[in-house]
């Protein structure tokens, strides 16, 4: 093997391992990689906006001068200067930065305080900055010269004419808002209704009038009510034609004498030049919606590829998806790592996508989509991307190689778009690998249940599916679960022809996903939101208040002392309110100060960007391609004494927040200071009340959030199905040691039924009822959950022999039960009971004549005999009362009973029989796979029996009698079928112990049996198959035979059963089915698959026994075969082979050498194969692949020690465990002899004297359990396993049912 | 670009007498080879293409040759292919054209430029006359050669094979090269990752490479008698990358032709 081939093995084992994990576990993964998606592009919201966002360049203030207007000039000079930065900007702003509050601030003071009076002294402000002028010694140069002037305002912006200043100084103001007339001001009853009055009502996206004017973002004004700092910030800004360094430094030093700052640490070095960009012109637009356009038929041609998937557009978005987040995760990425992207984003995306490409993508589809359909989802997931891994590989190489020698062009543009190609390549890589491909198993999975639903009624004959569902599917899909085939594959059917007009599936759409419920959930949650958050008493102005509280709280533990002195300081330089002086009392509350921290250097950044454009726009000057330049804003501090603030109020202010003063004077009779304080106690209590909800809420909600996500996480929604990958995962724990609690060997202690006399020959069941037969010919039926024998039907002959010694203590017991709880209802057949009960065996006595005399009657005139079958019919009902008393353990059963039997009538039967259908249903799903349980056993003994019986049969000339022995046996709801060696085939009641119905018109016999729904399929020993069809006389009974056996069915089946004439017809025979004996014989699926000793395999469609398939690659004769309801086939041979077949198309899928000798016996889980051979190994294959995983070999008189044969060339699957050493049985025989699997990860295998426990997942002896004290050499020959996962192994001539405990199912 | 691109067209279109014959003759080939496959249904999906400007001309065309027979379906098919090479060979120029100018790269003179039109108004005419020349030559000469070009046939790759041209017109526009030699050489790497990329075939390569040579030989003329000219001029009269944009151009117009040719069998299943 070169080493391409072997880097190529390696890829495709990697991608294959990778396509089972993301089919296997979609949500997780795709949540994954959406949280690596957001983390990636996260650093983008740092980045501006790309187009439209101005650029800024600073200089110094220092020796400032306009740039020349000459472009060449420059260039020289300094070589970071933006090309733009030629001649003189637009204008220079200069902000007066204005901060005020009242100082110190009492208590009985009113929420308008806070701003009437620092908004009064604007005025004054304005007044300053307006008379301001610079004396020289030559000239007085004054605002008006240095200003820009502005004219009129654009004809459309009419109601901001009295707002806005018109024909002088570009001057802003929040005094505009009273045409800087204080008059108009002081009468103003309400500044905030004032100041709001131009706010949009809707969301803001540029700037407003309220932003132009204080010229800082509104909510950093600390204009409103609620204003706990008790600053009020806002500036003057002044636009300027000229920059006259003088007059500005003048006006500065002047501003900041009158109001110093004293703790201003604003640093006033740079002017910041703004510039704007030019709106985008058509004829740039052209080219580059030309190439958008291209990138959009490229896209559309892409995804129009995507074809045979089950939402084409689903697919293709998530394709853009791919490729748009790889991009945005690259430029992201790129950003983080401190790569700031110069070039425009706009002009290279397209190409970037381009590059990037959907071949990917494309190509994973395509092979997904090529793979067989009859495989599992994740197995088609992981062989598509296998497949093409090499070749997407080889692009993605090709493609990094091409952009790194991009890379050496040493352009610094190019090497700027390789790097990002690089980054996103990369990452969108990631993304498929990730993303597209779980994305994928999404849609392939819903396509397999469409698909499944549109196929469905073509297989009409196929039985419901197993509960313990083989395939995702199945299990997936709710429409298999109804009772009855018939009713299953008509209801979806016609519900699909149904053609829905499209407004009532829009309707059934918000309907299913409960569109409207949600809508309105996340509505609610969000006017929750909003409500607490802008509820005047809610989060944002707690959050706000407990800021300010905890600021004046720690100002306020100062010493007064301290206050005091700065107090008089402040008011000392006070050189406007020299009144205030007067006012320093010591019961002042809080002493308000005035902080500039960084948060106040360069205010106008908070600013939206289209602040400054749209200010000038006003005036029609467009700042397109232009750019103007800011100054450091001039920091003027101001404060007001309380008794300023009391004489700016306004009478009618005073009289709105009167009466809520007056309230709390009232009742606390101060003066006025607490006033203040008792609503914002009231408030906190609010507030906490707030506090608690919300935190309960959240934590709530957190909670509620984490659960959810624990649950998700722990229990993917595959759940117990896990598969291998789901072992291998977790491969590298030991696994006993963190699940595998192997529970004490005395908590399984088997239950042993004993009864039979003879070793046991046949064992069927249907998880419910236990039958058995030995080899005398006794059948015995049992309840499987509680171990009692129920019937027991004897061989006529032998009647003497067994009655003796046939053990009835179950029924002796139980019988005084039934007694007591009929007592009271039915006194006529009460006496009749009571005699009949105890002689039971006679009852057996009566039988034969009886049952024979009918079945003559019976099969050959039916209608005929109509009263004597009516007659029949109330013998039978005798009986079955009889025989209640002793197996019924419910006084409900007995009362259907006594109505049944009263009624004597039909209408019963109708209630009983849709009692069963309703409550059978899902157990009616699983008969499909436990018949033929008697056709294992043969082959688990070998052939030589087939081979002699054709001359003598050693048993029916043991038996001494000319009745025959049963060869083969199977049970279905209350009816037994029993092939003789005779060729007889009898249906039997199993708990009346009847015979229904007989039919003996084949002479050789009978081998094997299969009886699904109402067919019997007997297969014969000359190796011709009988089709057989039990056919009921009256009307509704066609039910009854599929009527499931419930728990709650059980007991009322006889009820309406016997009332029932049972025909069992030959409808086909296949005369030369093989050209020797039948050894095998499995249906399911609506298939019947025989299995004989030449060497081939046949498949017949069970409705018209038709052969499809006859199947050829074994080397010996056949003696296992597995077939479930997906339709997987596998095969033993006496060759050591194991062949899978597929049943759709009859090709073989695979073919391996298992075994040195037989293969005994052969199961499957939905990922593996489990044989076990004649070499005492039991070897676990890969289902899909047809690699062995492990295998086990038993410690035996052979010695040899557990070796797990790792495949060759395979060691990417499960390598064997390491532990596996000590994984061995204990027993002395192989015990490959039987096998049965009872969840997918438990294996149970049948020993000498023991049945072991296995996980297949890990190949680990979980527990042994010893089913007997004497271990004698008695091999646990027979596995079968019962839905309720208990297992019965014959045992010699005992059976043994052990229960799982029920740490062993949660295994998995 | 759109310059040399529209040199290209044009000349072929100074060599479209010769192409004229030639084209009689691979016509009638054409239709023993490809016979029945190119019929309407390409057309339309090729006009669907390219928009709804092409399809008032071509329902002319087809009106106009109601007669009859496989051949006649040929050359209407002929017809419709070289319509829709013609549009987008002349929209290409535009469009590239406009990249150009306003990099100041192609000076026309100043009378062109103040019309509504940003170049000369015999441009788009000229490039796609010539795209539709080259669109038409490319699939005759595969099936001359009896290679028919197999490699990436589908409209997906047409796409973006056109983007890749369009990105590296741009970049020869708007990137700012140390050198010139630097540029000529990125962009001869990249016009040869281009047909390596999107045609792999040895027609291709040797058809672009002529077209590069007759094309820059009729721009050097046509400046050389004062038609226009270029900015800063450095191969003879003319820009050096001129021959790689005019080498990745036919490559890129070969593709759209041979896609159109091949239209047919693609056409039901795509739908």
């Amino acid at each position: 093997m070169t080493l391409t081939e072997k880097l190529r093995e390696r890829i495709s084992r990697a991608f294959y391992s990778h396509g089972l994990l993301c089919a296997s576990y979609p949500i997780p993964i795709i949540l994954f990689t959406a949280l690596c998606i957001l983390a990636c592009c996260y650093p983008l919201l740092k980045l501006p906006l790309p187009g439209t966002g101005p650029v800024e360049y600073s200089t110094p203030v220092k020796d400032y001068f306009p740039p020349s207007p000459e472009p060449g000039v420059q260039q020289g000079d300094l070589g970071e200067r933006p090309d733009w930065y030629v001649g003189a900007p637009v204008a220079y702003i200069q902000q007066i930065f204005v901060k005020a509050t009242v100082s110190p601030w009492q208590k009985n003071f009113l929420a308008v305080d806070v701003f009437r009076s620092p908004l009064s002294r604007v005025f004054q402000l304005v007044e300053e900055i307006r008379n301001h002028a610079l004396r020289d010694s030559s000239s007085v140069k004054s605002l008006e010269e240095v200003c820009l002037q502005v004219t009129d305002l654009l004809p459309g912006l009419k109601k901001l004419r009295n707002l806005l200043p018109e024909h002088g100084c570009l001057l802003l103001s929040p005094g505009n808002f009273w045409q800087n007339d204080r008059e108009r001001f002081n009468a103003d009853p309400d500044i905030i209704k004032t100041i709001n009055q131009h706010e949009p009502k809707t969301l803001q996206t540029s700037a407003t009038l309220k932003d132009l004017l204080f010229g800082l973002p509104g909510k950093y004004s600390g204009v409103n009510l609620y204003n706990r700092k008790r600053v009020v910030s806002y500036t003057v800004t002044l636009g300027l034609q000229r920059y006259d360094s003088r007059f500005l430094s003048s006006l500065r030093s002047r501003l900041k004498l009158l109001h110093p700052s004293p703790n201003c640490t604003l640093r006033e070095e740079n002017i910041i030049h703004v510039h704007f960009k030019e709106e985008i012109g058509i004829a740039e637009l052209i080219p580059l919606v030309t190439t958008y356009i291209i990138l959009f038929a490229y896209i559309y041609f892409s995804t129009r590829k995507i074809d045979m998937v089950k939402s084409k557009w689903g697919l293709a978005l998530a394709a853009v998806v791919t490729v748009l987040s790889s991009l945005l995760m690259s430029v992201g990425l790129c950003t983080l790592f401190g790569l700031t992207p110069t070039l425009n984003g706009g002009e290279i995306f397209p190409y970037l996508v381009v590059v990037i490409g959907l071949e990917n993508v494309l190509v994973l589809t395509k092979s997904v989509v090529s793979t067989p359909v009859d495989l599992e989802v994740k197995l088609r997931i992981a062989q598509g991307l296998s497949n093409e891994s090499w070749s997407i590989m080889k692009n993605m190489a090709t493609e990094l190689g091409i952009i790194l020698i991009g890379y050496f062009t040493l352009v610094p543009a190019i090497q700027e778009f390789c790097l990002f190609a690089v980054v996103g390549l990369v990452s969108d890589f990631f993304l498929q690998m990730f993303f597209f491909t779980t994305v994928l198993s999404i849609d392939i999975r819903r396509m397999e249940l469409a698909d499944l639903n549109k196929r469905l009624p073509a297989e009409a004959c196929m039985p419901p599916a197993k509960p313990v569902s083989r395939s995702q599917r199945y299990e997936r899909q709710p429409a298999m679960r109804p009772a009855t085939p018939h009713t299953i594959t008509l209801q979806p059917s016609s519900f699909r022809n149904l053609r829905l007009p499209k407004r009532l599936r829009v309707i059934y759409f918000f309907a299913r996903t409960r569109l409207a419920q949600r809508l309105i959930m996340a509505g609610t949650v969000i006017w929750i939101g909003i409500l607490v958050y802008t509820d005047p008493a809610g989060l944002r102005t707690y959050l706000t208040s407990q800021l300010s509280e905890n600021q004046t709280q720690q100002r306020e533990q100062k010493p007064g002392l301290e206050s005091l002195s700065r107090l008089e300081t402040n008011q000392h330089t006070w050189a406007q309110g020299p009144e205030g002086k007067g006012n320093g009392q010591p019961e002042l509350g809080a002493e308000a100060e005035v902080t500039w921290g960084a948060e106040d250097e360069e205010i106008w950044r908070k600013l939206s960007f289209r602040h400054w454009p749209s200010l000038f726009s006003y005036y029609n000057i467009t700042l397109a391609k232009r750019y103007i330049s800011i100054l450091p804003a001039i920091p003027v501090t101001l404060y007001l004494n309380p008794q300023e603030a009391l004489e700016m109020r306004h009478p009618q202010e005073a009289n709105r927040y009167h009466p809520f003063l007056s309230a709390s004077q009232g009742k606390l009779d101060a003066e006025a200071q607490p006033d203040r304080a008792s609503p914002k106690l009231q408030g906190h209590r609010d507030v906490t009340l707030y506090k608690v909800a919300a935190l309960g809420l959240a934590s709530g909600i957190i909670l509620v959030l984490l659960l959810f996500c624990l649950y998700r996480v722990f229990c993917p929604k595959n759940y117990g199905q896990n598969g291998l990958s789901h072992s291998r995962r977790k491969r590298g724990d030991l696994p006993c040691d963190d699940y595998g609690y192997s529970p004490p060997e005395t908590e399984i202690v088997p239950l042993v039924l004993r009864g039979h006399l003879m070793d046991i020959e046949c064992l069927a069941s249907d998880g419910m009822l236990l039958v058995s037969c030995c080899l005398v010919g006794q059948i015995r039926v049992w309840d499987a959950q509680t171990g009692d024998c129920l019937t027991v039907i004897p061989k006529p002959r032998l009647r003497r022999d067994s009655s003796g010694i046939f053990d009835y203590q179950e029924s002796w017991d139980q019988s005084p039960d039934g007694k007591n709880g009929l007592d009271d209802s039915f006194e006529n057949s009460h006496q009749l009971k009571r005699m009949l009960s105890p002689p039971q065996p006679p009852l057996f006595c009566d039988q034969p004549d009886l049952t024979s005399l009918i079945d003559t009657n019976f099969s050959e005139q039916v209608k005929v005999a109509e009263s004597e079958t009516r007659l029949r019919a109330v013998g039978s009902r005798q009986k079955e009362t009889g025989y209640d008393f002793s197996s019924l353990v419910n006084k409900v059963y007995e009362e259907h009973s006594t109505s049944n039997c009263r009624n004597f009538g039909l209408a019963a039967p109708h209630g009983q029989a849709g009692f069963c259908v309703g409550t059978g249903s899902p157990r009616s799903l699983s008969c499909g796979n436990e018949e033929g349980g008697c056709s294992s056993r043969r082959k688990s003994l070998g052939d030589e029996t087939f081979t002699g019986f054709d001359k003598s049969s050693p048993i029916s000339s043991w038996g001494g009698d000319f009745e025959s022995s049963v060869w083969s046996l199977d049970l279905q709801g209350n009816l037994i079928v029993a092939g003789r060696s005779n060729g007889k085939l009898e249906v039997w009641d199993a708990i009346e112990g009847t015979l229904r119905s007989s039919n003996d018109e084949g002479q050789s016999g009978i081998t094997a049996l299969v009886f699904l729904n109402n067919r019997i399929v007997a297969a014969r020993l000359n190796g011709s198959l009988d089709f057989f069809s039990l056919e009921t006389h009256t009307s509704l009974n066609h039910l009854q035979f599929r009527g499931a056996p419930s728990r709650s069915s059980i007991s009322s089946s006889p009820v309406f059963s016997s009332s029932d004439v049972v025909l069992c017809q030959l409808t086909h025979t296949v005369s030369c089915a093989h050209q020797k004996p039948i050894t095998a014989l499995k249906a399911a699926a609506g298939r019947l698959v025989t299995g004989s000793q030449d060497h081939t395999l046949r498949v017949f469609r069970l409705e018209d026994s038709c052969c499809l398939f006859t199947l050829q690659g074994h080397s010996g004769a056949i003696t296992a075969v597995y077939i479930d309801q997906t339709m997987v086939l596998a095969s033993g041979g006496q060759d050591g082979a194991i062949c899978l077949w597929d049943v759709l198309t009859g090709s073989k899928v695979s073919h391996m050498y298992a075994h040195r000798g037989d293969v005994t016996s052969l199961t499957c889980t939905t990922s593996c194969v489990i044989s076990s051979g004649l070499d005492d190994v039991i070897s676990i294959w890969d289902r899909s692949s047809g690699i062995k995983l492990y295998s086990i070999q038993q410690v035996g008189s052979r010695g040899a020690g557990a070796t797990s044969s790792g495949c060759e060339g395979a060691a990417v699957r499960l390598c064997p465990p390491p532990n596996l050493t000590r994984a061995c049985c204990p027993q002395e025989l192989g015990c490959g002899a039987s096998l049965g699997v009872i969840s997918d990860n438990l294996l149970v295998t049948g020993g000498q004297g023991c049945v072991s426990f296995w996980d297949i997942g890990y190949g680990d002896l979980l527990q042994t359990v010893y089913l007997g004290k004497s271990n004698e050499s008695q091999p646990a020959r027979q596995i079968l396993v019962l839905e309720n996962a208990a297992i019965v192994c014959n045992f010699g001539s005992e059976l043994s049912l052990v229960y799982v405990p029920s740490v062993l199912e949660k295994l998995d | 670009m759109p310059r040399l691109e529209n040199c290209t067209w044009s000349c072929s279109c100074t060599a479209r007498g010769r192409h004229k014959n030639h084209l009689g003759d691979t016509a009638a080939g054409l239709a023993a080879k490809v016979g029945d496959m190119l019929n309407s249904s390409v057309s339309s999906s090729s006009l669907a293409l390219v928009g709804h400007g092409a399809r008032s001309p071509s329902t002319s065309s087809v009106s106009s040759n109601t007669s009859s027979s496989s051949t006649l379906n040929l050359s209407q098919h002929l017809v419709q292919r070289s319509l829709v090479l013609f549009v987008v060979g002349a929209f290409m120029a535009l469009v590239l054209n406009l990249l150009q100018i306003q990099r100041n790269v192609t000076l026309f003179p100043e009378e062109v430029i103040s019309t509504i039109f940003p170049s000369a108004w015999w441009v788009p005419p000229c490039c796609g006359t010539a795209a539709a020349v080259v669109g038409l030559l490319y699939p005759c000469i595969d099936s001359h050669l009896g290679e028919p070009h197999k490699f990436k046939r589908e409209w997906a790759s047409v796409m973006r094979c056109i983007a890749v041209f369009v990105g590296i017109n741009h970049a020869s526009a708007k990137l700012d090269f140390a050198n010139n030699v630097q540029l000529s050489l990125t962009l001869a790497a990249l016009s040869l990752g281009l047909w390596w990329t999107f045609d792999r075939s040895r027609s291709g390569l040797g058809l672009g490479i002529t077209i590069a040579f007759v094309a820059t030989l009729i721009t050097q003329f046509l400046v050389y008698n004062g038609v226009y000219q270029y900015t800063s001029p450095d191969f003879l009269y003319i820009r050096s990358w001129l021959p790689c944009i005019f080498f990745s151009g036919g490559v890129t117009v070969g593709n759209i032709g041979r896609q159109l040719a091949m239209g047919i069998p693609e056409k039901p299943h795509n739908d």
